[in-house]
């Protein structure tokens, strides 16, 4: 039982074939057999069989909503309403969570059923999913290989068909990057487009909620009811939310550019370039003019993207205080070791890391220098990555350099892994959307991905762009 | 920059951590390797740029100033590693 789409889930419940409580039946069952991968953190097992009883129900009355038979798993930094959430973070073990994230609440009003969270990075904060207190997730293509991060989990998932669809979150390819890595479909919407309430917060000017899937025309209608104005959220745009899943038929795309740099980075796997270019080729057949553009900052982009991002997450991670919520250390005496334990063994090393880099930057006498600066370059980089837009619909480039990974490779520095962000931290750096669709399979046997970025709230033409792109 | 041990002593203070000295021995390291990492940007030539803090153009997103019960005070206590009934609980402040 592995259906391509929501709509031919929909189709095959319509036949008779099967039901909502089926799907669940079978989803749990894969989760049980397959285990080992230390995907979910937790299953809500006989809550989504209930729920999958009611709305087979409601299909049967034609009362059901638009996401009536869509299995979901959400990411371990997503709240709902009387659900532990971690952040896969010892310093959250047992917290329940009071309130559902607005983007759950819109899925759980069109009759998505949620089936589990699933392990990440802590604080979404790793490129390997790796830096999880609960363990590391094992590539259901290759088990000896990383996920990729911070939403590996959830990528885990739909490639291993534990789910249809999951929730991630992307502060700098924590979406795109384990989508690559795993042959789906992971979608980084514009900032502001998803409200990140019941988002726990790394870095607000970044951070955004999205859709992991194994078809566009998921990805797209997942988006569609997460998306609009939110009261909980006033960086949340109120603008109107177009039809993604019934805009995905027509494309206007004519100019499209590439990142020539991004092709000479000399962290690229050759095949890797090979697999795009025939992707280009393809497209240039098909009638689609496609340049080459000049962006010479790429090097720039990771070094902004850490020094701000930190400076948020130590400031979001200050509410973390070993007495209002989560975990407590046994050896604190008073107010002060409270918060230093507390802290210091419920946080793992990297998040430890950020949050002293952040306070760094942040620090009197350092603000202008490091925290002001990448503020700037901040804009400088917007501004250029806007200004393609004038002449291109929309750009290309491989989603990550190479294909997943060795696990338990032994870091020495720790910004090695920062360099696996290098092509998608643009549009987190520029508020734009960018999605990556399966590119192809290497020769190591492993899937690639290609990461198409288009202008503000451009999502529609991004992923009917993204549907002609996968099939050519 | 390279950031000396008495630094990342007093950042961990400000951060509410407590690095032993093997810790803070291997923080400094790290820290300085990603200082000269992201001390990159130096490079870029941002005279005259104005920084960017806000990545959303809504402005002036208002609402009513109405009073909502949203949780319980039990709810608030719910998570709390110590409590009473009606207080977080921490140790002694004051000896």
């Amino acid at each position: 039982m592995n259906f391509p789409s929501l709509v031919a889930i929909r189709q095959a419940i319509s036949e008779g074939q099967t039901t909502c409580l089926d799907l669940v039946n079978f989803h749990l069952n894969e989760i049980n057999k397959q285990e080992n991968l230390n995907v979910f953190l937790e299953v809500f097992g006989e809550e989504a069989q209930e729920r999958a009883k009611s709305i087979d129900e409601k299909i049967k009355s034609n009362s059901a909503g638009k996401l009536a038979g869509l299995v979901i798993a959400i990411k371990d930094n997503i709240c709902y309403k009387g659900h532990n959430v971690s952040a896969s973070s010892k310093i959250l073990e047992n917290f329940e969570s009071l309130f559902s994230s607005t983007a759950v609440e819109r899925l759980l009003a069109e009759d998505a059923i949620i089936i589990g969270r699933t392990n990440c990075d802590e604080f979404a904060m790793g490129s390997s999913n790796e830096n999880s207190a609960y363990g590391s997730v094992k590539n259901p293509i290759n088990p000896n290989k990383t996920p990729g991060g911070s939403s590996g989990g959830s990528a885990a998932a739909v490639a291993a068909n534990l789910c249809q669809v999951a929730l991630g979150s992307d502060t700098g390819g924590s979406i795109r990057q384990p989508a690559a890595f795993t042959g789906t479909v992971g979608l980084k919407p514009t900032y502001g487009r998803v409200s990140r309430h019941g988002l726990i917060a790394y870095a607000s000017s970044f951070d955004i909620i999205g859709p992991i899937a194994k078809s566009v025309s998921d990805a797209a209608i997942v988006l569609e009811v997460m998306s609009g104005g939110d009261n909980y959220d006033s960086t949340c745009t109120k603008r109107e939310v177009p039809a993604y899943s019934a805009l995905l038929n027509s494309t206007k795309t004519k100019r499209i550019g590439y990142l020539k740099d991004a092709l000479e980075n000399p962290g690229m796997d050759p095949e890797v370039v090979t697999l795009f270019q025939a992707k280009i080729d393809k497209l240039k057949a098909q009638g689609y003019t496609v340049e080459p553009i000049e962006f010479p900052y790429l090097d720039f982009l990771v070094p902004i993207y850490y020094l701000l991002t930190t400076a948020e997450a130590s400031s979001n991670l200050a509410r973390f205080d070993g007495i209002h919520s989560g975990f407590r250390s046994k050896n604190a005496q008073d107010l002060e070791s409270t918060y230093k334990l507390s802290r210091t063994e419920g946080f793992g090393l990297e998040v430890q890391r950020r949050i002293m880099l952040g306070t760094f930057v942040l620090s009197s006498g350092f603000y202008d220098a490091y925290f002001a600066k990448a503020q700037k370059a901040r804009r400088f980089v917007r501004d250029k990555t806007l200004s393609f837009f004038h002449d291109y619909d929309m750009l290309l480039s491989p989603t990550s350099p190479h294909t997943a990974f060795d696990l338990n490779l032994d870091y020495q520095d720790p910004t090695v892994l920062y360099l696996e962000d290098i092509f998608t931290v643009q549009a987190n750096i520029a508020g734009i959307p960018a999605i990556s669709v399966p590119m192809g399979i290497h020769s190591n046997g492993l899937p690639t991905g290609i990461q198409i970025m288009a202008n503000r709230f451009e999502e529609a033409e991004m992923l009917a762009f993204s549907e002609v792109l996968m099939n050519i | 920059m390279k950031i000396s041990k008495e630094e990342v002593e007093k950042l961990a203070h400000l951060s509410r951590l407590q690095l032993d000295e093997t810790a803070v021995t291997s923080m400094q390291k790290d820290m300085n390797k990603m200082l000269s990492f992201v001390e990159k940007i130096n490079e870029l030539d941002l005279e005259g740029v104005e920084p960017l803090a806000y990545m959303s153009d809504e402005v002036n997103v208002l609402r009513a100033d109405e009073i909502k019960q949203e949780i319980t005070h039990e709810e608030a206590l719910k998570n709390a590693p110590d409590k009473d009934t009606d207080y977080f609980r921490v140790p002694k402040v004051l000896r």
